[in-house]
């Protein structure tokens, strides 16, 4: 080994000089020592290597924090809980529009329907109306589509996330997950709407208020 | 000459929202016998049975788009004559390049109103006012 070779002849020459000089050494003796020990270390560790190890352990620190920061974000949580309670969302704005939608033009056909049974200058005037009806609700096509794009960059996150969790392995799941709070405030109360699955109906409701009666 | 309104319009969009809107303003326009395919497939296999005089058709469609079925109208010697007008909400110019190249009559940008359908649907079937 390098080190136990270079403690050696530091050694030899610390004895020739304690056999010429007793325990008495000169300083200029002492500094052509430590040059010797110096250069018997060229070739094992220079400035630059020194630099580099302190780089490398600074970057290590750096991914340790970061690594830990990543798991106080919970991607577990972020990938099963809120993208999935986003997609839910707007799943239920696209079904929730279809229906108004389609209730909107149910209206408008039947308004239609009724144009026989009137004079033609009122008959024609309704189908203006029920035809600018027609045209406001290609809304939902619009928006049915965008929603679509949204859920698909929600999946394409869901996707990355989930490429992190394998990339750190369980450590991520380690972080402690958010406690619950002790105390419900009004503002834990504002979750609404609720999705159709989990809504209380009209009915539910009035039960529930005359459980308190 | 004259365009008959009592030819067979064929409607194709995965959204049937939109399949009842477009329906209705032809009503409106006179058109009473439309079907309606959802995709770009099944509008290819109505379209080999059926004897069409229009083809109205939305883009973004599985598993078959409405430019694929553009291709394969143009592509069929009994079907290429059929005017096609795309109805979509794309609207950057390489997908109206794209659709003129695959042989588009003509094309409509969602959202859009009555007098646009009818406007375009003169241009290529002819006035029918």
């Amino acid at each position: 080994m390098a080190a136990k070779g270079v403690d050696r002849d530091l050694g030899l020459r610390l004895d020739a000089i304690r056999r010429d000089h007793g325990e008495t050494v000169r300083v200029d003796q002492i500094a052509e020592v430590v040059r010797a020990m110096l250069d018997s270390m060229t070739g094992d560790i220079n400035a630059n290597d020194l630099k580099l190890y302190r780089e490398i352990e600074s970057l290590a620190d750096y991914i340790h924090a970061a690594k830990a920061e990543i798991a106080a974000l919970r991607p577990g949580e972020i990938k099963n809980e809120f993208i999935a309670s986003a997609t839910d969302e707007l799943d239920a704005i696209v079904g929730s529009t279809e229906a108004a939608t389609n209730e909107i033009m149910d209206s408008a056909e039947h308004l239609e329907s009724l144009t026989p049974l009137m004079d033609a200058e009122v008959a024609a005037r309704l189908t203006e109306i029920t035809t600018r009806i027609f045209e406001a609700c290609t809304f939902q096509d619009i928006t049915g589509q965008r929603i679509t794009k949204v859920v698909r960059m929600l999946k394409e996150i869901e996707g990355r996330v989930e490429s992190l969790i394998k990339a750190f392995g369980s450590d991520t799941d380690d972080a402690p997950a958010k406690a619950d709070k002790a105390v419900m405030t009004d503002a834990d109360l504002l979750n609404g709407p609720q999705l159709p699955s989990g809504a209380a109906d009209q009915a539910e409701i009035d039960r529930l208020l005359a459980s308190f009666d | 000459m004259a365009v008959d309104k009592n030819m067979n319009v064929l409607i194709v969009d995965d959204y049937k929202t939109m399949l009842r809107i477009i329906r209705n303003l032809l009503k409106q326009l006179g058109f009473n016998n439309v079907d309606e395919a959802t995709d770009g497939s099944m509008a290819l296999q109505m379209l080999r049975v059926g004897n069409y005089g229009l083809i109205i058709s939305d883009w973004n469609m599985e598993p078959m788009t409405g430019l694929q079925l553009l291709r394969e109208v143009r592509a069929d010697a009994k079907l290429k004559p059929i005017p096609f007008i795309m109805v979509t909400a794309e609207s950057k110019s390489e997908n109206v390049i794209a659709a003129k190249e695959a042989g588009v009559s003509n094309y409509i940008v969602k959202p859009f109103n009555a007098e646009t359908l009818k406007t375009k649907m003169v241009s290529v079937i002819g006035d029918f006012s």
